[in-house]
């Protein structure tokens, strides 16, 4: 799990590609971390883009998403090396920022879900803030409960939408 | 009693034809009035005839009218019969008393020659045999259904002394596939039509006090932004779009000012500014959520939800800023506040045994009842005379709106709707 290809590999990658990073453009449509990302595939390893490591199934980068129980907004010890990787991230890559959206399940009021959302995201974003994070490079917003990834009315369908997902510019 | 005289002078110049002779005869209508206590009040107990000749209308105008008594459930319906009963006919009191009404009301449907129609009625106390006036009303076929709710409105008003609030609007958001509708219909749920339509979510619709305008939550631009739709222009304006997330809009009773909620220093808190989006000021400083701001009808408190002591409860704060004082305590998740129109209620969104239902405080005697009895229940919003709450419910696994008089005692589903429907708002009084 702990076992990342920073920062001494990226940083040769950057310095290899001097302009701004190209490959951008493919939208993570699904950031679910089982999905292998079909953009690994085409990889030419003479051209190393950094962006290539958050889509890599077998880098924690590739997880991007924090779970919360009811009307919670602390972060579970389990995603910790997660968001540690995503915050060494952006301090290697100082050009890079994300968008952090939380997102709350369909119970209760809308309002609240969605306040309780936007603490998510930014309980996300300090905990990646405090790891040195450049509060430049990252903006929390919440979605509250109206985009569920999952459409069911059962705790199956709740705890997928209990969320907080880190996006990379070109990815939301 | 003269707020009753001054209420019913209001609404008599609209009146096309002034046919109502009965009222001045008829100033004092205590013996008729009833007392409402809330819970365990009693029903009052008034036959509808059919219509003569609302065979003319698309739709039976007399059906309207019953419907619109019984739903507001301070009302039992005594069967009439199809017979038609014109409002000049000979009334049989005794006939009428007997079968158990209180009241009757009687009335015609006839065309003019410009093919307009000409709606009268007449109220009549079968106790003391007195007539107690009525109405006549011109009207386009169409606007049946509206005459209907005057109708209602004004027999409400006669019999309870409190406005009726049948031919008031409704807001609401409707989602169909991937299509959002801010609707607005009657208090009925008919005639709905749509304001806004979006492929983004559209939430918290909030109405001007004086019912021209709606505040909502879009997330067109891909974040909540808080916008203000002038209905009879259609045309809308940015309120609030300040970094982070705008929403939760709440119209000051002056109309003049909103409480918002953002999120432009972290999370959320709730802000004040003015109704053209200038003069932000921020009116809570806390650690927590505090969301759902709703003022007073008096315009002297700020009621929302936070969730600084651990778990979302209601609070109050003075509506310029202030210390707050925590409202709620039964319960870990209390919110979505709403006062009623007469300032002594709140009525708010309450979890208990993992069931959301709408729960009424008395705010002098801090006593709660829990009104509705189903598991997902939502954003509880008041008539405008205080008898009913309009909600949010799920009912297989689809959202429909509800109506429940404040005493509990009984719900009505509107129905007429396609998709999946939530986040109502009951509009004012029409001025």
């Amino acid at each position: 799990m702990r076992k990342l290809l920073l920062p001494s590999l990226l940083a040769a990658a950057l310095a290899a590609c001097s302009t701004a990073p190209t490959e951008t453009t493919a939208p993570v449509a699904d950031t679910k971390p089982t999905k292998p990302a079909e953009v690994t595939k085409p990889a030419e390893p003479v051209k190393v883009d950094p962006l290539a490591a958050l889509k890599d199934p077998n880098n924690i980068l590739s997880h991007r998403s924090v779970y919360f129980d009811f009307d919670k907004y602390d972060i579970r010890v389990i995603y910790q090396p997660m968001i540690e990787a995503h915050a060494k991230f952006l301090v290697s890559n100082p050009q890079l920022k994300v968008l952090i959206q939380g997102n709350a399940d369909e119970r209760g009021s809308r309002e609240y879900n969605l306040a309780l959302g936007q603490k998510r995201a930014e309980a996300v974003k300090k905990a990646m803030g405090l790891l040195g994070a450049k509060d430049a490079q990252m903006e929390a917003v919440s979605l509250g409960e109206e985009k569920p990834k999952a459409t069911g009315h059962d705790e199956a369908s709740w705890e997928q939408n209990r969320r907080a997902d880190v996006l990379y510019s070109g990815e939301y | 009693m003269t707020y009753n005289r001054k209420m019913l002078s209001r609404r008599d110049f609209l009146h096309t034809g002034a046919a109502v002779a009965g009222l001045a005869a008829v100033p004092a209508h205590a013996q008729l009035r009833i007392e409402i206590t809330g819970a365990g009040a009693r029903q009052f107990p008034i036959a509808v005839a059919a219509f003569d000749g609302e065979g003319l209308l698309p739709r039976s105008i007399s059906d309207v009218v019953r419907a619109d008594l019984e739903r507001c459930g301070l009302f039992r319906i005594v069967e009439t019969g199809p017979q038609p009963v014109g409002e000049t006919a000979k009334i049989d009191f005794g006939n009428w008393k007997y079968r158990g009404a209180d009241a009757f009301v009687a009335g015609s449907v006839t065309r003019m020659a410009d093919g307009r129609l000409t709606v009268r009625f007449r109220l009549f106390d079968t106790t003391k045999a007195a007539d107690l006036g009525g109405l006549e009303l011109t009207i386009l076929t169409e606007q049946f259904r509206y005459a209907a709710h005057r109708i209602a409105d004004w027999v409400y008003e006669k019999l309870l002394g409190e406005p009726g609030v049948f031919s008031t609007r409704i807001a609401y958001v409707v989602k169909n596939g991937r299509q959002y509708q801010l609707q607005i219909a009657d208090a009925d749920g008919q005639n709905a039509s749509a304001a806004l339509v979006s492929d983004d979510p559209i939430i918290s619709p909030a109405w001007s006090p004086d019912g021209t305008r709606l505040a909502y939550v879009s997330f067109q631009t891909k974040k909540p932004v808080i916008y203000i739709h002038t209905l009879a222009t259609r045309q809308r304006t940015v309120l609030s779009n300040f970094k982070g997330s705008n929403s939760a809009p709440a119209w000051a009773p002056d109309g003049s000012r909103l409480a918002v909620v953002l999120t432009k220093d972290g999370i959320s808190q709730i802000y004040e500014l003015r109704a053209d989006g200038s003069g932000l000021r921020r009116l809570t400083q806390s650690s927590g959520i505090d969301t759902e701001p709703h003022y007073s009808p008096d315009g002297q408190f700020l009621y929302f939800t936070s969730d600084r002591g651990g778990s979302p409860q209601v609070y109050r704060i003075p509506a310029g800023g202030g210390d707050a004082t925590r409202v709620t305590f039964e319960g870990s998740y209390n919110v979505s506040p709403h006062v009623s129109p007469d300032g002594k209620t709140l009525a708010y969104l309450t979890r208990s045994e993992g069931r959301f239902r709408i729960a009424l405080m008395d705010l002098a005697s801090q006593q709660v009842q829990i009104i509705t009895d189903s598991d997902k229940d939502e954003s509880p919003s008041f008539a405008p005379n205080g008898r009913l709450i309009l909600y949010a419910t799920e009912v297989g696994g689809r959202g429909v709106l509800s109506a429940v008089s404040a005493d509990g005692r009984v719900k009505q589903r509107l129905s007429g709707f396609s998709g999946d429907v939530r986040e109502p708002a009951w509009g004012p009084l029409p001025k």
